[in-house]
């Protein structure tokens, strides 16, 4: 694995002799790496430090963090083998992602541990430079496998939390609440797109089949705007519903949209609209029979 | 197919059972509204839980019923339209404008007697033999 990008110009005759010289070079190297691994990591965690990367941790964690991955980091070297460091990236990522750390610190800290080794290695084989450019040519390859593996293992965590998070909102953002028996809520918040149209007015459909309710709440005070595509949307979600047999009002249309939905000759003649929810509720209720008095007036009369 | 046609009190009830064809449906028109007269029915109601697909002449088919039987004296009703349905129909415009709806036949036969009640009220309706 090791082999592999190598330079043309140290390319011998024989690449079983090759492979098996870069073997001794980098068990060589791993030697060295873990000889002075002490220094090293100290060393790294200092330049951390000292670049202002990873400024969301505190120097203690810093250098416990630094610890483990200089170990992966070797032990990768030594095996040839990504899968322990791959994991470890990910648990490092899945750790750290939460706390604010970004795209280009991890991949930073990454680059800078690879200068690190890289100095030690010239201040090690300085005298013999043919020696350090075989190393060098073991070493480098594999390095930036590794800050490969590590920078890749971070992106895909994090995309792993972008896709969860959208599917939780998504899952979130169409709650149909029951509030009396037989009236639905159904309160939108933020933006309407053809999908989100699409799932709502299902979602709403189903609410209503399962809750037998007869009115139901359309509550938009939380949508921004509004242009023809939504709001022929809701006109829609409007029939489907009162081919149910439910009554939908709609409620929190603010002064703009209403404004909007004038000039662009939308028609909405065939929704009923009321100023805000509470009065949207009232409505229903009166739809339903319901009258809500206070308790004094319920007390039985002497 | 033939869709059974069922009298309840004052009311017809039309429940289909399987998917209809043109005809099926033409038949089902011709049949409701000869027995509106027959039966001096003043509500009718065709239950399409069954269904599950509904074209534009189905739709069309229903709301001539509706407006036929109006003709004829009597509030017809359209009960238990599935949500896809309801969705795909409006998806497609077909939405029973000036035809009532109502959720199941329950609902149905509630909002039937609460429109004999309102046109009692204001007088216009028939007096209730019930």
């Amino acid at each position: 694995m090791a082999t592999k990008g190598k330079d043309a110009q140290s390319v011998p005759a024989d690449p079983q002799a090759q492979s098996e010289s870069t073997a001794a070079l980098l068990r060589e190297l791993v030697a060295h790496l873990r000889q002075n691994r002490t220094q090293l990591r100290e060393e790294w965690a200092r330049r951390i430090t000292r670049a202002q990367l990873l400024t969301a941790m505190t120097e203690e964690e810093i250098f416990a963090e630094a610890t483990s991955v200089y170990d992966n980091y070797v032990e990768a070297l030594e095996t040839g083998t990504f899968e322990a460091l791959q994991a470890y990236a990910r648990n490092l990522s899945e750790r750290i992602i939460p706390r604010g750390v970004e795209t280009h610190e991890v991949v930073g800290i990454v680059l800078l541990l690879r200068d690190v080794l890289a100095r030690s290695l010239f201040a090690k084989y300085h005298g013999d430079f043919d020696k350090l450019n075989r190393i060098l040519d073991a070493y480098e390859p594999a390095a930036n496998r590794i800050a490969n593996t590590v920078a890749v293992g971070f992106v895909q965590e994090r995309e792993r939390i972008i896709r969860q998070q959208q599917e939780a909102i998504r899952e979130l953002s169409t709650p149909v609440l029951q509030v009396r028996e037989r009236l639905l809520i159904l309160p939108i918040i933020g933006v309407i797109d053809p999908q989100r149209a699409r799932q709502l007015t299902e979602q709403l459909l189903r609410a209503i089949r399962t809750n037998r309710a007869k009115v139901v709440v359309i509550d938009i005070t939380g949508v921004a705007a509004m242009d023809s595509n939504v709001a022929n949307h809701l006109v829609q979600t409007v029939e489907a519903s009162r081919l149910l047999g439910a009554t939908v009002i709609v409620t929190g249309l603010s002064p703009e949209i209403a404004q909007t939905l004038v000039t662009i000759g939308v028609d909405l003649s065939e929704m009923a609209t009321v100023g805000d929810l509470q009065g949207g509720i009232e409505e229903a209720e009166r739809l339903l029979g319901y009258k809500v008095l206070p308790l004094e007036e319920l007390t039985p009369k002497a | 197919m033939e869709v059974p046609i069922l009298k309840q009190g004052h009311y017809l009830i039309a429940s289909i059972q399987s998917a209809l064809t043109d005809a099926d449906l033409s038949q089902l028109r011709e049949a409701l509204i000869e027995r509106v007269g027959r039966f001096r029915a003043r509500g009718v109601i065709v239950d399409v839980t069954a269904l599950d697909v509904m074209d534009s002449f189905a739709v069309r088919t229903l709301r001539d019923i509706a407006h036929m039987a109006r003709l004829r004296g009597a509030e017809t009703v359209i009960v238990g339209i599935q949500p896809e349905v309801a969705f795909a129909m409006v998806q497609l415009g077909l939405t029973l404008k000036g035809v009532s709806t109502a959720l199941d036949l329950e609902e149905g036969l509630l909002f039937l007697d609460q429109q004999a009640q309102l046109r009692i009220e204001r007088g216009t309706g028939r007096i209730d033999r019930g």
